[in-house]
């Protein structure tokens, strides 16, 4: 158990800079996910971290320490990887043993040690068998165990659920959620997919080419996203963009697609009256035909989840905008009347950082202001 | 009756569909005839020879040279193997076969046994670890591959003998370990096993060698079966080489054995070549038998 520091990495292949400077503080025992699309450089990230891969520049710091020239081994770390990378020659006891033993540890504490991370991770008749008689599951749950058994200071993981199913993935994913809070080791865990990072994160890491956009409990990253990129990527499904422009002194937006919605308050710092709206699909109020202020979507596709529909139109702006409603399932080509709650909307200016309301408080119904 | 499809009855056209099922039938059992025909043909090819001499080896000398050519199996079977592999040929050599297939065997084994060490190695270095130079190392061998022994015999033969090393085991042998081959199929072995392999054990803390004995090795053993027998029977079956290397009985192979017994037509122990090419045929298929099982597997295997 350690704390984890890492000072404006940098990382560049040849002339392509793939990092441009991560700092990140871990406490100890905390559970940190990094999550961003492919390419964003999360992966070397960690690599950095394990020592796999030497950052350009800046350093790494584990419990304190600077490892940052240090060999993988010497580092005190455990890395699960996403093809499990178990010894395909080895029984699983050998495959857990094998760090132990190049450690030089005494047999019996090897075995012990084995044996009792085995039986916790439900691999206790399993240790004679080879990688190969193993399902994904088990091989996941043993490449697992190779780390545990090492009782390192910091686990890193590599998307290790992308190679399951998608039914083992979500069991999967809950017990390691529960193994790390019973071990509490630190742990960076790295993944593509939001929920996954949603779930098991006490903190999350969002990237996007080779920048943290934002450092955050999972909550605060769906809730008020930095920017544009972070909230478009958490959520599912994707955050609706629309043009708007501050007016009134930035008490009010006015929407290409519609009317104008009054604001709880003026965002503290908009400096140009152009603004991106952000609203989640689950966010949008289907209304009555008539209401106040509603605005008419041209349905195009429902696609329908079972308890919910995910309906996807046409703004008269031109704009698309995804609603996600329970009760709610009309035909294509047919017109349904929305409104967009004022507490909900995210702005964003023109660089696409979040801007923030001067006193957010209180929720302002939506009011038609002139046209 | 009308003409044309639209007056096709049912019955017509179920007749007419089991004459075609018919005519098809015969046609592949034709085929299937040829077939046979052409693979029992293949195999006779293949296998007279072998058939005759194992048939001239039981023959005594004089059936031989009367010029026939026997077909079945003749009594002196047990007079002739002993002769050969006790005495040898009396008009020739007269080293006995055991002498020279003791040869053969250390030849053969050293050489399959050091071109998979040798080559295992640069295999290693050249997949696993980057050092300056790496690719000039790798092309260096691979461009090797397009020199045969025969083309770089003279300039060996040089060296071998300004050393010394004329009639020893060791001038025979280490002029022929150097392999570009198996070099080359160790790399592309290395290539396919997963980057996070190395990692993992980089992890575990494994340095290069421990890594090599106990992951690289281990994962290596079929394709190190597979090569054995390969280089086993190509090292037993060198020819040239060990023809300009051994110009005494000591360390003279089977192989030149054999082509030094048949001397002259006259006076050639004709009986006791064709029992000599019999026991020189054993080796090899042992080998190739008994190691089978790992053979195909490291040849069709890829274990991940």
């Amino acid at each position: 158990m350690a704390t984890l520091e890492l000072r404006g990495i940098r990382k560049s292949f040849g002339a392509v800079q793939v990092l441009h400077g991560i700092d990140l503080q871990v406490a100890e025992g905390e559970f940190i996910v990094i999550v961003g699309a492919s390419g964003c450089g999360k992966s070397t990230l960690l690599r950095i971290v394990a020592g796999l891969e030497t950052a350009t520049e800046g350093s790494v710091l584990i419990g304190g320490a600077d490892v940052t020239r240090l060999e993988p081994k010497d580092r005190d770390i455990a890395m699960v990887f996403q093809n499990y990378a178990l010894y395909p020659h080895m029984s699983v006891f050998d495959n857990m043993a094998y760090g132990l033993r190049i450690r030089g540890l005494p047999r019996a504490e090897i075995e012990g040690r084995v044996r009792r991370t085995a039986e916790m991770l439900g691999l206790g008749d399993l240790l004679r068998r080879k990688p190969r008689e193993l399902s994904g599951g088990q091989r996941q749950r043993v490449a697992m165990g190779r780390a545990i058994v090492r009782e390192p200071k910091l686990f890193l993981f590599d998307e290790p659920l992308s190679n399951l199913d998608a039914k083992l993935r979500v069991q999967m994913r809950a017990e390691i959620k529960r193994l790390q809070r019973r071990l509490g080791v630190t742990s960076l865990y790295v993944t593509h997919d939001q929920v996954e990072a949603m779930t098991l994160g006490d903190r999350l890491v969002v990237m996007n080419e080779g920048r943290a956009e934002q450092v955050a409990t999972p909550m605060e990253v769906w809730r008020e996203p930095a920017n544009t990129y972070v909230a478009g990527f958490i959520g599912a499904p994707a955050m609706n963009f629309l043009h708007g422009r501050l007016c009134e002194e930035g008490h009010a937006v006015d929407l290409r697609a519609g009317p104008a919605i009054a604001l709880a308050a003026p965002p503290a710092s908009a400096t140009e009256a152009e603004v991106t709206v952000g609203i989640r699909p689950e966010h949008v109020r289907v209304v009555g035909n008539g209401a106040a202020g509603a605005i008419p979507l041209k349905v195009d596709l429902v696609e329908p989840l079972g308890a919910e529909s995910l309906i996807h139109g046409i703004l008269p702006s031109g704009e698309g905008l995804t609603v996600r409603a329970s009760d709610c399932s009309p035909l294509a080509g047919t017109t349904l009347p929305i409104v967009l709650p004022a507490e909900h909307l995210h702005l964003f200016g023109g660089d696409g950082r979040r801007l923030r309301l001067a006193h957010a408080r209180g929720a302002a119904a939506p009011v038609r202001v002139g046209a | 009756m009308m003409h044309g499809p639209v007056s096709t009855t049912a019955a017509e056209a179920i007749a007419r569909a089991e004459a075609a099922a018919t005519r098809a039938d015969a046609s592949r059992r034709r085929a299937d005839w040829l077939t046979h025909a052409i693979l029992i043909l293949g195999v006779a090819l293949f296998a007279l020879p072998i058939w005759i001499v194992l048939m001239g080896s039981t023959h005594d000398v004089a059936t031989i040279s009367r010029g026939e050519v026997p077909l079945l199996p003749g009594p002196y079977a047990v007079e002739n193997y002993t002769a050969a592999w006790a005495e040898g040929s009396a008009r020739t050599t007269r080293v006995p076969v055991s002498a020279m297939m003791l040869n053969s065997f250390v030849m053969a084994m050293l050489i399959a046994v050091g071109k998979i060490a040798i080559s295992i190695l640069s295999a290693y270095a050249v997949v696993f670890f980057s050092f300056p130079g790496r690719m000039l190392a790798f092309w260096a061998i691979f461009i090797t591959l397009m020199l045969p022994v025969e083309v770089r015999i003279f300039p060996t033969f040089k060296v071998v003998s300004d050393l010394g090393m004329i009639n020893t085991y060791t001038g025979l042998i280490v002029p022929l370990i150097a392999s570009a081959t198996a070099t080359l199929l160790f790399r592309q072995f290395f290539l396919t096993i997963p980057d996070e392999l190395v990692e993992a054990a980089k992890i575990d803390g494994a340095g290069p060698m421990r890594f090599f004995k106990d992951v690289v090795v281990p994962l290596s053993t079929t394709n190190m079966a597979a090569l054995f027998v390969i280089l086993f029977v190509y090292g037993w079956n060198q020819y040239l080489w060990p023809l300009l290397i051994t110009t005494t009985g000591d360390v003279e192979t089977i192989v030149i054995g054999i082509v030094r017994m048949i001397g002259s037509e006259a006076d050639t122990d004709w009986h006791l070549v064709m029992a000599t090419t019999v026991l020189a045929l054993l080796p090899p298929v042992a080998i190739v038998i008994l190691m089978q099982r790992w053979f195909v597997k490291g040849l069709v295997e890829t274990e991940k």
